[in-house]
């Protein structure tokens, strides 16, 4: 198994690693994979002797951290005060209507994935939306229904 | 150590350094409320629903955790203290479901008392409700955590006292839940099924998986044979849920009750314990004479059995083969007994009163039967029986004592003391002893297996061996145990004894909710006063095992106990 061995190779980086390095060994996973699998879940915590419940509640504290694969398209919705202040939240509620998912989830065709975040640093295009690494400026629910129906169109006439 | 002199209440109170407000207060009889506290765990300081006032603090402070000081001044209901308290309650329960009636715990549920305790009788805060899905995957336990209110306390028994840690805390902030890796249930989860997190809940966030549904209905069944186990820790608790001093023996009154309720048979499951002595006895001789794996361990304890499967399986060679108490029943009865009566064995209905939830996931293991039926159909915990009983409009206590049935009805005290950590081993001890030297213990009480402590050991001489033995109790005793052991180190342990519970049975997790440990003391010192009165005390003497043995199995492990009293052990892939 090639995801296997992957999530191998990053635990080899740290070894005699003691329960501070759960959090720097997930990021090194997550940047390999994408996401947490279960797999790698069981794999760093027999490495670091730490039960995998106790890992997964450490993971699921933290927003950065997902345990789906990243869809074809994924959604950065910000949800920082100045977003939030221009209206993030219908943004959110909106995207989350229209592709069915909850945020840190990807839908079932793993066509799109979407997270939310805490602030972009780019405050002065607020409410921002972030669509694989594009930034689409003073978004609204209208312009991203726009924009996620315009990802359908492409990929149907993909077939 | 050295004490000082501080003040509640306008009271002197004499406080030991170092430890905790709240212990001060205890030992004075000051009740202060608690809702995350487990004694004999390091505090939490989660919930504040201890906080009292000490004169110069600017804040409340959290009795539990918070260490007296010499001539500290506590006020432990002061105005602001009241108010405190009554604010968190009401904080508690803005999201709460609010569904007592319906609620397993309704009438005795730590959250619920505390409220009305407190005179909350408005809903004051408005939050939205709680709704998590219930999850009933699990053969013993369920979640319901809507009902939760993240006090932690069963996050804490699993990781701190067993060993498990099959569930924590996760997502954050008011998302936050106590679910297992991945969020998954409970029977695909580490669980080992004990329910210590039952009994130290404070709400119905988690309870057993109740079958007294089922047994109702096989009651009302005409074409059903309803026969009745009851395990020995069960005797020395039930009366607790009818309102008894902890320590009272319910025995023949149970049984007396149980007859009542429509059960055909009421059998003895400390009968199979002596049955399990004289299979687990002849076992352990039999690996000493023939270089066997050794430490051998017993394999009684259900939740000890998935424990040593799912974090220890290089360890299954050292289980013994022997089914339980409980299975051994179930297995005799669908058998020797059917047999004996003339009955066809589907048309029985198995029923067993365990003072454990895991003894339900053990009942439905697949190997536990034949011909497609299961050896014990349904379990009951103590406190489903007591459902029971309430249901049925019988209160025990006014039984007149009557006497379980043959053939499964007599049994010796040592099966009796099964109950008890270290009952085991002091039962094997006394008949292995016999079994090798033909000569009973001069003593047959041995004191060095008898009390709380979660380990013990003794080194027994029998005839030229010197058996090392030892007694843990809780699986975290246990882990430290046998990691000792795959270290290389406690080369001279033969037998060891393992409980799940801290205490044993008595302080199982299918018990009476709401106990301390004063009250798993007094059920101890029943099963040990019992002991003390009884005309048999040990396993090899018992008549109906002996017959039993003529009549049916032939002799101990033989090929009969063999297919029917024995059994095998499995890895299992889970997330640990």
């Amino acid at each position: 198994m090639e995801h296997a061995t992957n999530v191998e190779q990053v635990i080899k980086r740290f070894p005699k690693a003691g329960r501070d390095s759960l959090i720097p060994i997930l990021q090194a996973v997550q940047e390999e994979q994408g996401y947490l699998s279960e797999d790698a879940v069981v794999r760093i915590s027999r490495h670091l002797k730490i039960p995998t419940s106790k890992v997964y509640g450490v993971a699921t504290f933290y927003n950065q951290f997902r345990f789906q694969p990243k869809g074809k398209y994924h959604v950065v919705v910000c949800r920082g005060t100045a977003c939030h202040v221009k209206g993030s939240a219908k943004v959110l509620d909106m995207v989350t209507k229209a592709l069915k998912i909850e945020p840190g989830k990807t839908t079932r065709d793993k066509m799109f994935s979407l997270e939310v975040v805490a602030c972009m640093g780019a405050c002065g295009l607020a409410p921002v939306v972030n669509l694989n690494g594009e930034f689409y400026a003073k978004v609204t629910p209208m312009k991203l229904h726009r924009i996620i129906e315009e990802c359908r169109t492409k990929e149907r006439g993909n077939g | 150590m050295s004490t000082f002199t501080i003040e509640a209440n306008g009271q002197k109170l004499e406080a030991k350094k170092g430890e905790t407000i709240l212990s001060t207060l205890k030992r004075a009889n000051i009740k202060v409320p608690t809702l995350c506290h487990i004694e004999g765990l390091p505090p939490a300081g989660a919930c504040r629903m201890c906080v009292v006032e000490v004169e110069g603090s600017p804040n409340l402070v959290p009795s539990c955790s918070f260490p007296v000081a010499e001539g500290m001044k506590i006020k432990t209901n002061s105005p602001q203290v009241i108010h405190t308290r009554r604010t968190i309650i009401e904080l508690l329960l803005a999201n709460h479901p609010d569904d007592c009636l319906y609620c397993v715990r309704g009438g005795n549920c730590d959250l619920q008392s505390l409220a009305r305790n407190h005179g909350v009788q408005v809903r004051r805060f408005r939050g939205a409700r709680n709704r998590r899905d219930k999850d009933i995957s699990g053969p013993s336990i369920q979640r319901e955590p809507d009902k939760c209110i993240l006090c932690g306390k069963c996050v804490r028994i699993c990781e701190e006292i067993q060993g498990v840690s099959a569930i924590d805390f996760l997502q954050r902030g008011s998302k936050s839940v106590v679910g297992t890796a991945f969020d998954k249930g409970l029977n695909v989860s580490s669980c080992i099924n004990c329910g210590q997190c039952i009994v130290v809940c404070p709400t119905g966030a988690l309870h057993e998986r109740s079958n007294v549904d089922d047994v109702l209905r096989a009651l009302n069944d005409p074409e059903s044979f309803v026969v009745v186990q009851h395990a020995p820790a069960v005797s020395v608790t039930i009366a607790e849920e009818f309102g008894m001093k902890p320590g009272a023996d319910m025995d023949g009154k149970m049984v007396a009750a149980l007859r009542r309720i429509g059960f055909k048979r009421v059998f003895d499951t400390s009968f199979t314990a002596d049955l399990t002595i004289m299979e687990e006895g002849s076992e352990l001789a039999h690996r000493v004479a023939t270089g066997g794996v050794l430490p051998m361990m017993t394999s009684c304890s259900p939740g000890w059995i998935k424990f040593v499967e799912t974090f220890y399986p290089e360890f299954t060679p050292n289980l013994s083969t022997c089914k339980s108490p409980q299975q051994m029943m179930g297995a005799i009865v669908k058998t020797y007994f059917a047999q004996r009566e003339g009955l066809d064995p589907k048309k029985i209905v198995s029923i067993s009163i365990m003072p454990c939830t895991a003894k339900k996931f053990e009942a439905s293991r697949p190997e536990m039967g034949r011909d497609y039926t299961q050896d014990v159909d349904y379990v009951l915990t103590t406190r489903e029986l007591a459902d029971l009983f309430r249901i049925a409009g019988l209160d025990p206590a006014t039984m007149e004592p009557e006497a379980p049935d043959t053939p499964f009805g007599e049994r010796s005290s040592a099966g009796k003391l099964f109950g008890a950590t270290g009952g085991v081993m002091e039962a094997a001890v006394r008949s292995v002893h016999f079994l090798l030297t033909g000569k009973e213990l001069e003593e047959l009480k041995i004191e060095d297996f008898r009390g709380m402590k979660g380990s013990k050991e003794l080194h027994v001489k029998v005839g030229d061996l010197n058996v090392g033995a030892v007694v843990v109790s809780s699986l975290g005793q246990a882990r430290r145990l046998l990691d000792e052991i795959k270290a290389g180190g406690r080369k001279d342990i033969h037998f060891i004894e393992v409980m799940t519970c801290p205490g044993g049975c008595i302080n199982g997790g299918g018990q009476p909710i709401g106990t301390d440990i004063e009250a798993v003391k007094a059920r101890m010192k029943a099963l040990y006063q019992i002991d003390r009165d009884a005309p048999l005390r040990v396993s090899h003497r018992n008549k109906w095992v002996q017959r039993l043995y003529d009549e049916f199995l032939g002799k101990p492990l033989g090929e009969k106990s063999h297919q029917l009293l024995h059994t095998h052990y499995h890895k299992r892939d889970v997330m640990v």
